[in-house]
């Protein structure tokens, strides 16, 4: 029988198999940057979070350290209430702050946080209180606008164009 | 009109509806022989080696190609918008949510779907198959669920082969021939694609259209008529009929795993 022959190429081909699979987990997926670290579970609550989503990174000084665990909309408030999870490892003032941000012009939202000066540090089920919320466009330019309308007209401005 | 007439139309709707039970029961009885089939493992590996092995050339070169399609075709577009750096993340969100497991299955429909459909249907053709029951050795345990067991097992491994393969391909492209960034193509790369919601999901969907080419061939051979003719169409519908299958399931998989 010539099945040992078979045996070989077969193992081999399960192998290659196996490699695309590892390769395209951890190459191409995000495996290596999920951390299975112990982490601890805030929460901030925001206005607007714009384009936000589930697992987006939490940076501090541009370094990831946890990701946004859930966003839910919280009926009373009418606010956005954004759970993150926090490696266990970085602790931060209670007076942190938590900012929505923008990677680049185009990129994607992620939570940035600034620390504070308070002696105490977060700890789990802590509610970060002060957030300042993702930038809306329109309501950038309507503010603009409305700033351009209330100066007093110095030039003659024709046509309301800058 | 004699086709209107209600004896030929019930005949035909009986007909179709006996082929629809039958192949529902073979189906059952494949699936329930997994136990069995996986005791022989010997006969499951021999089908690995033919449906995989053989197909794993056509698979690596055709994954290759897409993949440098993919990012010269992502590039041209990008490249408008300046964001050329994300040609890594379309190349290999593109390849394993979608390309690679729908073109692995269509490509195993040509190379390995025919050759089972042509083999089973000349075993039918031949009366190897009824010489096999006259033996008190059934043809569905010993022929038929093998080979379904060894398409279901090879189809993902092949899946996963062309995406790796493409988006090397892509890499060589984008990096090495274009001039993208390397360090960006892998990081905007691994920002955007989910190892469970991306790479598993393909992985589910390359499992699903293993079993739906297997069978389609599998059946389309076992319930051929057993002429040089039949067997033909036999062959013929067996690519026809799983490419549709692919394509169609392709889209219902991907309303239901993706639908946020």
């Amino acid at each position: 029988m010539q099945k040992s022959r078979h045996d070989i190429w077969v193992g081999l081909f399960v192998l290659v198999g196996a490699a695309a699979v590892l390769f395209l987990a951890l190459k191409a997926g995000n495996l290596l940057s999920l951390n299975f670290g112990e982490t601890y579970q805030v929460v901030a609550k925001f206005d607007n979070i714009g384009g936000l989503k589930p697992r987006a990174a939490v940076k501090s000084a541009g370094v990831v350290v946890g990701r946004v665990e859930s966003i839910t909309f919280d009926g009373k408030t009418y606010q956005a209430r954004v759970a993150l999870q926090l490696e266990k490892k970085f602790e931060f003032p209670k007076d942190s702050m938590a900012k929505i941000l923008t990677s680049g012009l185009l990129g994607e939202q992620y939570i940035g946080l600034e620390p504070g000066v308070d002696e105490k540090y977060l700890a789990a089920g802590d509610v970060v209180k002060q957030t300042q919320d993702a930038v809306v466009l329109e309501n950038l330019i309507s503010q603009f606008l409305y700033s351009k309308a209330a100066e007093p007209p110095a030039a003659p401005a024709p046509g309301g164009g800058k | 009109m004699s086709w209107l007439d209600p004896r030929e139309v019930g005949y035909a709707v009986r007909t179709r509806l006996a082929g629809v039970g039958e192949a529902t029961r073979l189906f059952l009885r494949l699936l329930a022989l997994g136990g069995a089939s996986f005791g022989r493992f010997r006969l499951v590996l021999d089908q690995v080696f033919f449906l995989g092995n053989r197909s794993l050339s056509i698979i690596t070169v055709s994954g290759l190609f897409v993949g440098f399609v993919l990012a010269l075709q992502g590039y041209y577009t990008l490249q408008r918008y300046g964001s050329a750096d994300a040609v890594g993340l379309l190349v290999a969100l593109s390849l394993v949510r979608e390309l690679g497991p729908v073109v692995t299955a269509l490509l195993f429909a040509g190379r390995a779907g025919t050759s089972l459909t042509a083999e089973i249907g000349l075993m039918k053709a031949g009366e190897q198959l009824a010489a096999m029951e006259m033996m008190a050795v059934d043809p569905v345990r010993r022929v038929l669920a093998p080979r379904f067991w060894g398409g279901i097992v090879s189809m993902p491994l092949l899946a996963a082969v062309f995406s790796a393969v493409g988006i090397l391909g892509g890499w060589l492209v984008a990096v090495a021939l274009i001039g993208v960034d390397a360090g960006s193509f892998w990081s905007q790369m691994q920002a955007g694609v989910d190892v469970w919601a991306d790479v598993g999901n393909g992985v589910l969907k390359s499992v699903v259209f293993g079993i739906t080419v297997t069978f389609i061939a599998l059946q389309q051979g076992y319930a051929c008529k057993p002429t040089p003719e039949g067997v033909s169409q036999a062959t013929t519908s067996t690519v026809v009929m799983a490419s549709l299958s692919v394509l169609a399931l392709d889209f219902v998989l991907t309303a239901m795993m993706f639908s946020i």
